[in-house]
């Protein structure tokens, strides 16, 4: 169908966008790059009464990196991000982008706009959680940091408030003896993630995992960092019983979202291979390190 | 009551302008007001990729745009691919060669992906063909030539054989 019809603002300034949104509370949504509103709108199951067009706003798209915090603007574009130096963007991450859609979705999806929508298959979800990010929201009252870890509440719902605007994302990239990787199970290209998982782990020069962040996506009811298995890497050397005891913290820590006892077993499945695959692409990444 | 905007767009290199309802698509705007019927609407929610027309030199699915977002922009579809004397644009051409159409339908979503793909890979190899191309959906080839008109142009494009 064709999208129902509202009134659109075009505002230059963020101010502007937080006294609109304040003013028109839950009757207004704000639109930047559309990937996941516009077909809402066009299945009519959002009918705003008012659209706040972000994309006029400057200097929302900056990505950069100083010392180990990486800088993602909220209107900085998955593609932007997919295309960035290795220098300012881990391949990693770049990786986990990669899997949003398709290159079309990429172009005009924002990273603001994946955190804001708060799809449980959302790769941001995970690179947020395994970054220990943090999402800058800001409205007429103030600006509000907010951990990733309390940002992805239920299905489709955030921690961000009715007049809350996300204006950019902070991630603590690694230094030193690290290693990371992202993995993910979708049946197409392009797909929603049946399954996604992120592993940045830290080592000792002897390599002993010293600090552990494993985030899932797709299979549970939210996006997760699974804690339990965070603990059963750290102060662990990598071999693989530890692989297979962290799969089975994984595991044992996902409420599967699918409809039927069938797909919670492939989803469980998925998410405990995904895991094991992460947690050892990350490790072989410090061995190689180490040794070199 | 609707809304109206006036929006410019420059098309296939000529500039236009039309006078909208904001809630109008750029596909719908396209194929209404600058005649590019060219742009397909096969789902209008985004997961055919039809409608794929370069906004800026990207590309995008124009039924997940609203035309009132993209005031300035340059866009190019399937209508501006040929030259003036008619001769198809070699990806076109390479389409025509392996039959890589049948209805037409998904075809210009599928030629402005493959513009956009040759310029970042000038020689994809088949599986980097279907990854990039799997927004675009067909109905009717089963994709197999189509991947082929891809080699073709690519190789076409790259060595002029």
């Amino acid at each position: 169908m064709k999208p129902p019809s509202f009134r659109l603002e075009s505002p230059d300034t963020l101010d502007e966008v937080l006294s609109s949104l304040a003013e028109h509370g839950g009757d207004a949504k704000i639109i930047a790059g559309g990937q996941s509103l516009m077909p809402l709108l066009a299945f009519r199951l959002a009918r705003p009464e008012l659209l706040i067009d972000l994309t006029g706003v400057a200097d929302l798209d900056h990505l950069s990196v100083d010392g180990t915090t990486l800088t993602v603007g909220a209107l900085t574009t998955h593609r932007a991000v997919e295309k960035a130096a290795e220098t300012t963007v881990p391949a990693t991450i770049r990786s986990a982008v990669a899997h949003i859609g398709h290159v079309g979705i990429r172009n005009r999806g924002t990273v603001g706009g994946s955190l804001a929508h708060g799809d449980p298959s959302a790769e941001w979800a995970a690179v947020a959680l395994a970054y220990d990010g943090v999402i800058v929201a800001v409205s007429r009252a103030g600006k509000r940091r907010i951990a990733a870890d309390d940002f992805f509440l239920e299905p489709w719902t955030t921690a961000l408030r009715q007049d809350e605007v996300v204006r950019e994302l902070l991630l603590q990239v690694p230094l030193g003896l690290c290693g990371s990787a992202y993995f993910e199970f979708a049946r197409r290209h392009g797909d929603p993630a049946v399954a996604g998982v992120c592993a940045v782990l830290f080592a000792d020069p002897a390599g002993t995992v010293v600090q552990a962040r494993l985030s899932v996506i797709g299979a549970g009811q939210v996006a997760v960092r699974c804690r339990p298995a965070e603990q059963a890497l750290t102060g662990r050397p990598l071999d693989p019983d530890v692989l297979i005891e962290v799969s089975q913290f994984v595991v044992a820590d996902i409420e599967p979202r699918g409809q039927d006892e069938d797909e919670h077993r492939h989803q469980i499945q998925v998410v405990g291979t995904l895991a094991r695959r992460a947690v050892r692409s990350a490790a072989d990444q410090i061995s190689k390190v180490a040794q070199g | 009551m609707s809304q109206r905007r006036d929006v410019k767009l420059r098309v296939n290199g000529i500039a236009g302008q039309a006078n909208i309802d904001v809630r109008t698509t750029l596909a719908d705007t396209l194929r209404d007001e600058f005649s590019c019927t060219s742009v397909h609407l096969g789902c209008e929610h985004g997961a055919c990729g039809a409608c794929t027309v370069l906004l800026d030199g990207s590309s995008v699915r124009s039924c997940l745009i609203l035309t009132a977002q993209v005031d300035g922009a340059d866009i190019a579809t399937v209508e501006g691919l040929s030259d003036d004397d008619g001769r198809l644009h070699p990806v076109q051409e390479a389409f025509r060669a392996t039959h890589g159409l049948q209805c037409g339908f998904c075809t210009p979503g599928m030629i402005m992906t493959v513009i956009e793909l040759l310029r970042e890979i000038s020689e994809p190899s088949p599986a980097e063909i279907r990854a990039a191309l799997s927004g675009n959906l067909c109905r009717c080839t089963g994709y197999q030539n189509i991947v082929a008109a891809v080699v073709r142009a690519a190789r076409q494009l790259a060595h002029g054989s």
